[in-house]
């Protein structure tokens, strides 16, 4: 693509468009969609499934928009007679073997074949009295089922694995209306971006095991979010259904992740369902823990930390939103603090084709945010202060038996923030917070990009996001107390302190975030 | 999926026996004389599966696995390119591998009575399918490329032009 | 000549010259009959000075598509920075077409010394040279050849002392028709699936390997020779009616004539004169109901039609249908045309790559409305349906045999539409079992 710009028109609108931007993408600017199956904004184009031919005049016939490129003074015609009759005539033919069983097809509701016959296509088949095409449905990996009944050999799977993945294991095999999608007998689909073909196939005939026929499409509810997974932070949607996640899928962000995301952060949501919560605040009486409201809780954080002298220790689950993590920090602003963040270690699987993106080792999303904001990384140590420490606070962090023991001894004071009951009898306050899954927040990714994730189920009980409970505190009790009451106001607290993230707020991070490398107009000023 | 696939009908589950290297010793030197002769080892995979048919008269998912071995491809990326042409067996055929032009130039001219009388002569039956005594599997092909000849046949890889229905007896007693 | 038939007058016998005498097949042989003088002379020459002479001689290419030759060899890149390629195009497989097969079963270094003249001319000191794999025959008569001629120094490190290096490579193809198209040709040769490649890039610019490329048909490399031998002037002269279309051409000729076989006639011979003077007509008692002359992917003349034809690249066009590979096919008044459409319908259906939607689908979906009205189970909404078909199938994909597929059945319902109407009228037996 070039900074040199051509003027097209295209259906009666003109545009100025980089050169080598093909046809497909510009008519994107002029807000027309041309149908289309196998391309793919992030494989390379064979042009194969032609539906997506347009007119462009003086051109002797139909072109692929998908491989034809602007060119100066084009002109194309989208939606002309001739460009439509070629995309009822593909439309009624990848219709002729297909078994049209979307009542029981997964991909029904956002099904690229079901949308376009609808938008185009003819009322009838005239393919009467043969019989279709039948093959039965082939297992091909881990989590992925081929029904090539459904297939229109668009190969973006193939294209996938080939070029993208660099791991050839699908292909087209036979030729003809014989051909399908193969495999080798002793391959198996099982590459850990192998997923992404599931989203990739526009119609129903790569399926997930994971959400076979858990949801209709059109009954789900899609947020926008950041993979918890690693520190890559590809974003995501987080797919519910009546508040329960049942599916996470690539949202696009050709900075982080263009349009794929991991099979282990496809799987990784499990967690988020859980019905063993911690939903009431639970403080200390004697020998057991009791429920309590939370303005009884904040009274007693409060006067607990002012009655801290000494060092403290915050363990942070790498999970932890930069808002939370930032907040709880302030609150213990005046003792001396050691903050780590846990950072679980697992093998690092790149994606060949796309430089810059892997399921990173480190399995904490926002180790970057983590780390700006002076949490250094649990490597153990920080249990070594627990034992000299006036005030311990886990924010969520897993603890392991080891863990467990050292709080158990712990002489300071035990304050535990957490999504699932924790082991720690000696806690002086157990309180409940919400997962990312529950809030609004944002993670910092490796590179430093900053971006936001959103609330995608309802939180349980009494529950509420860290930073809500640090920032009640850090205001006090009282009616004129103002107290952060959304993700983005306690954001704007950071930048006080932490001038990275001055002069920014949640809604200049957009969709897509944005690098905290830029300094932000006005900051150093600050301070 | 095999079976539900058009391609050659009648055959069972392919045998399940151990492979045997193809690509040893001389059949070895071949192929890296083949390699200096194209940039790309790829490049090497119609002839390296010809050399696998010449040994073992077809080609096995195990001949697949090597051959993708020593190109440095994958199984199923051999596999697609393997079914992609109609002149590699996927699967056991007979001692002698008859192919029937029977397109349009040679259908005008009688091509699907030869094809009987070879279905008949040969006791294979139905095409595609094995001749009981092992020795013949006939196929019907498209053009063979010997229009003014009809009815070509290939026979293994002996070209045998204007064969009549009268011939074909001639024919099959001289494969044994 | 008319292998295997004596040369009749009414040709010109150029390429064919020698077909039937095995003497020619050999080195020694060919060099009596005044081969490799070409080569020789050529590598004395100038690149442009080559590709000069074959663009004023006019020659186009054999394979089908009629690009002047020496045109496209001037698409190549002047400077040679990066490999170039040859590729010959010896996938003979477009039913009706049998002439590369005797070029290369009677001519071999005729061949050999025209794709050797053409890789210098390109810049290439490689040449591949694909050949189908059904022709086994071929395939040892050529591999022979290319041992001799490098034996003898024609090709090698130093042709002819010349200091040229020009290397012949022999690819073996293994059934697929669409490798005839010289995208896919590529692609196979690559030891890939043989789908068409889409262009741009043309092959030229990237072709075999991303370097620059040229595809030539067989009997366009083997005229070559006599082309530097005896001058452009003479090959342009050769021409009986267009003048953009010169030289000799073979025309092989089966199906319902007394003498079938390959033929070399001056560019422009009246039609008739090679159904009727050199092929002998059609079998006693019998006459011609049609010809598909370039093979059957182009439309399907009437006896009129082919009657009044003259044969070159015009002549044929003028009269509906197309010289292509010149592969002439003769059907005389016992021909069920609707049978023999369905056949190469069929045919299309077996070799489509599968790639393009309308080729995948729509071959099979035709072949199989065929069936039904064979079957006696047409109905008139058929027409329009195989229209239809045939119309989505045209000008919609990457190469043209989907539209091969639409031509046989575009022009025979146009032409003898009759014959459908007697199927589905049931005026006629069914030829085939219920679908």
């Amino acid at each position: 693509m070039s900074d040199e710009l051509v003027n097209v028109t295209i259906d009666g609108m003109q545009l100025a468009v980089p050169k080598g931007t093909p046809i497909i993408e510009a008519a994107k600017q002029a807000g027309l969609l041309v149908p289309h199956y196998c391309y793919h904004p992030s494989l390379p184009s064979p042009a194969v499934c032609r539906m997506c031919l347009v007119e462009v005049e003086k051109a002797p016939k139909l072109m692929p928009a998908c491989v034809t490129t602007v060119a100066e003074g084009q002109v194309v015609h989208v939606n002309s007679p001739s460009a439509k009759k070629a995309r009822e005539g593909v439309l009624e033919l990848l219709l002729i073997n297909h078994p049209l069983d979307c009542p029981i097809c997964d991909q029904s509701g956002e099904c690229e074949l079901q949308d376009y016959t609808f938008q185009e296509g003819r009322p009838a088949t005239r393919y009467q009295e043969f019989a279709k095409r039948y093959n039965p449905v082939e297992d091909f990996g881990p989590d992925v089922l081929y029904v090539p009944n459904r297939c229109i050999l668009c190969t973006r799977c193939v294209r996938f694995m080939e070029d993208v993945a660099d791991t050839p294991v699908l292909n087209v095999s036979e030729r003809g209306d014989r051909a399908y999608i193969g495999i080798a007998e002793q391959q198996r689909l099982d590459h850990p971006w192998a997923g992404n073909v599931v989203d990739l196939c526009p119609v129903g005939s790569l399926l997930s095991k994971d959400f076979l026929h858990k949801a209709r499409a059109w009954d789900l509810d899609k947020t926008a979010s950041v993979c918890p997974g690693c520190t890559q932070g590809c974003n995501i949607n987080i797919d519910t259904r009546d508040d329960v996640v049942v599916r996470i899928r690539p949202r696009p962000n050709l900075e982080v992740n263009r349009h794929f995301i991991c099979d282990y952060g496809r799987m990784n949501y499990r967690w988020m369902n859980r019905g063993d919560r911690v939903e009431a605040p639970l403080v200390r009486d004697g020998g057991r823990h009791v429920a309590t409201d939370w303005d009884t809780a904040l009274d007693r954080i409060g006067q607990a930390i002012r009655g801290v002298s000494g060092s403290a220790v915050i363990l942070a689950s790498g999970r932890t939103s930069t808002e939370s993590l930032g907040l709880v920090r302030l609150m213990l602003d005046g003792l001396e603090v050691t903050a780590a963040v846990q950072v679980p270690l697992g093998d690092e699987a790149p994606l060949a084709g796309i430089p810059g993106l892997a399921l990173r080792r480190e399995r904490a999303p926002n180790l970057a945010g983590a780390e700006l904001l002076g949490y250094g990384v649990d490597g153990g140590e920080t249990w070594r202060e627990v034992s000299s420490a006036g005030l311990v606070i886990v924010l969520d962090a897993e603890l392991g038996p080891e863990e467990e023991a050292a709080l158990a001894a712990a002489p300071g004071l035990v304050i535990v923030l957490a999504t699932l009951m924790p082991e720690a009898r000696n806690a002086e306050m157990i309180l409940p917070i919400t997962t990312m899954a529950e809030e609004n927040g944002t993670y910092v990714n490796r590179d430093r990009r900053i971006q936001r994730f959103q609330q995608a189920k309802a939180q349980p009980g009494m529950a509420r996001p860290a930073w809500w409970i640090a920032g009640e505190v850090l205001a006090g009790p009282g009616p004129d107390a103002s107290a952060p009451s959304t993700a983005a106001e306690a954001f704007a607290l950071l930048g006080e302190r932490w001038p990275l993230f001055a002069g920014i707020t949640h809604g200049d991070l957009g969709y897509t975030g944005r690098l905290l490398t830029q300094a932000p107009a006005g900051v150093g000023s600050a301070r | 999926m095999s079976g539900s696939h058009g391609g050659t009908a009648g055959h069972g589950t392919a045998p399940a026996e151990e492979h045997i290297p193809v690509f040893t010793g001389p059949t070895r030197a071949r192929l890296e004389q083949l390699f200096t002769k194209y940039p790309t080892r790829q490049a090497c995979l119609l002839p390296a599966l010809w050399m696998v048919q010449e040994a073992r008269g077809w080609i096995s998912e195990q001949a697949i696995g090597e051959v993708a071995d020593v190109l440095e491809l994958t199984p199923a990326y051999v596999k697609g390119v393997v079914t992609f042409y109609t002149m590699y067996h996927t699967h056991p055929v007979g001692r002698h591998f008859v192919q029937v032009c029977t397109t349009s130039p040679c259908n005008i001219c009688g091509a699907e009575d030869v094809v009987k009388a070879l279905l008949q002569e040969t006791g294979c039956g139905e095409l595609g399918a094995t001749s009981p005594d092992g020795r013949f599997t006939v196929i019907e092909v498209e053009c063979l490329g010997a229009c003014g000849f009809p009815t070509p046949i290939l026979v293994d890889d002996d070209f045998i032009e204007n064969v009549t229905p009268e011939k074909v007896r001639g024919i099959v007693q001289r494969y044994q | 000549m008319g292998y295997p038939h004596p040369s009749h007058p009414k040709e010109t016998v150029v390429l064919s010259k020698h077909f039937g005498d095995p003497e020619a097949r050999t080195y020694a042989g060919w060099v009596r009959h005044g081969g490799y003088e070409a080569l020789r002379k050529a590598v004395g020459m100038s690149r442009e000075a080559i590709v000069e002479e074959v663009k004023a001689s006019g020659l186009r290419g054999r394979g089908g598509a009629g690009f002047p030759t020496g045109l496209k060899w001037s698409f190549m890149p002047k400077d040679v920075v990066r490999p170039h390629y040859l590729v010959c195009n010896a996938d003979e497989s477009e039913p009706g077409t049998f002439k590369d097969r005797e070029i290369m079963r009677w001519t071999p270094h005729a061949l050999i010394e025209g794709c050797a003249i053409a890789a210098y001319a390109i810049g290439a000191e490689r040449c591949y040279v694909y050949i189908r794999g059904e022709f086994t025959e071929p395939w040892k008569v050529m591999n022979a050849a290319v041992e001799e001629a490098v034996a003898a120094g024609a090709l090698g490190d130093d042709v002819f002392g010349s200091g040229k290096r020009i290397e012949i490579v022999l690819h073996r193809g293994a059934g697929a028709y669409i490798c005839g198209e010289e995208t896919a040709m590529m692609n196979s040769l690559e030891g890939r699936r043989g789908n068409p490649r889409i262009k741009p890039p043309y092959p030229a610019v990237a072709g075999l390997f991303g370097m620059p490329t040229t595809i030539n048909n067989v009997e366009t490399l083997a005229a070559v020779p006599h082309i530097l031998n005896r001058g452009a002037a003479w090959y342009k002269a050769l021409c009986l009616g267009n003048p953009k279309s010169t030289g000799t051409k073979l025309v092989s000729v089966c199906g319902h004539v007394q003498r079938p076989g390959n033929y070399e006639v001056t560019m422009g011979t009246p039609m008739r004169d090679i159904l009727y003077d050199m092929c002998g007509g059609p079998p006693a008692g019998r006459t011609i109901k049609a010809v598909i002359p370039g093979g059957s992917s182009v439309p399907i003349m009437t006896l009129e039609e082919a009657e009044s034809a003259l044969f070159d690249y015009e002549g044929v066009v003028e009269k509906g249908s197309m010289l292509g590979s010149a592969g002439m096919i003769v059907m005389d008044d016992r021909t069920d045309m609707v049978y023999q459409i369905w056949r190469l319908a069929r045919f299309y259906a077996h070799e489509s790559c599968a790639q393009c939607t309308q080729c995948r689908e729509g071959t099979a979906w035709t072949t199989r409305v065929l069936e039904r009205i064979l079957a006696g189970k047409g109905k008139q909404e058929d027409f329009q349906l195989l229209l239809d078909l045939s119309e989505n199938m045209t000008g919609k994909t990457i190469c043209v045999l989907s539209d091969s597929c639409a031509a046989p059945v575009v022009s025979g319902i146009q032409k003898f539409r009759s014959e459908f109407e007697a199927y589905i009228a049931g005026a006629r037996e069914p030829s085939l079992a219920a679908v």
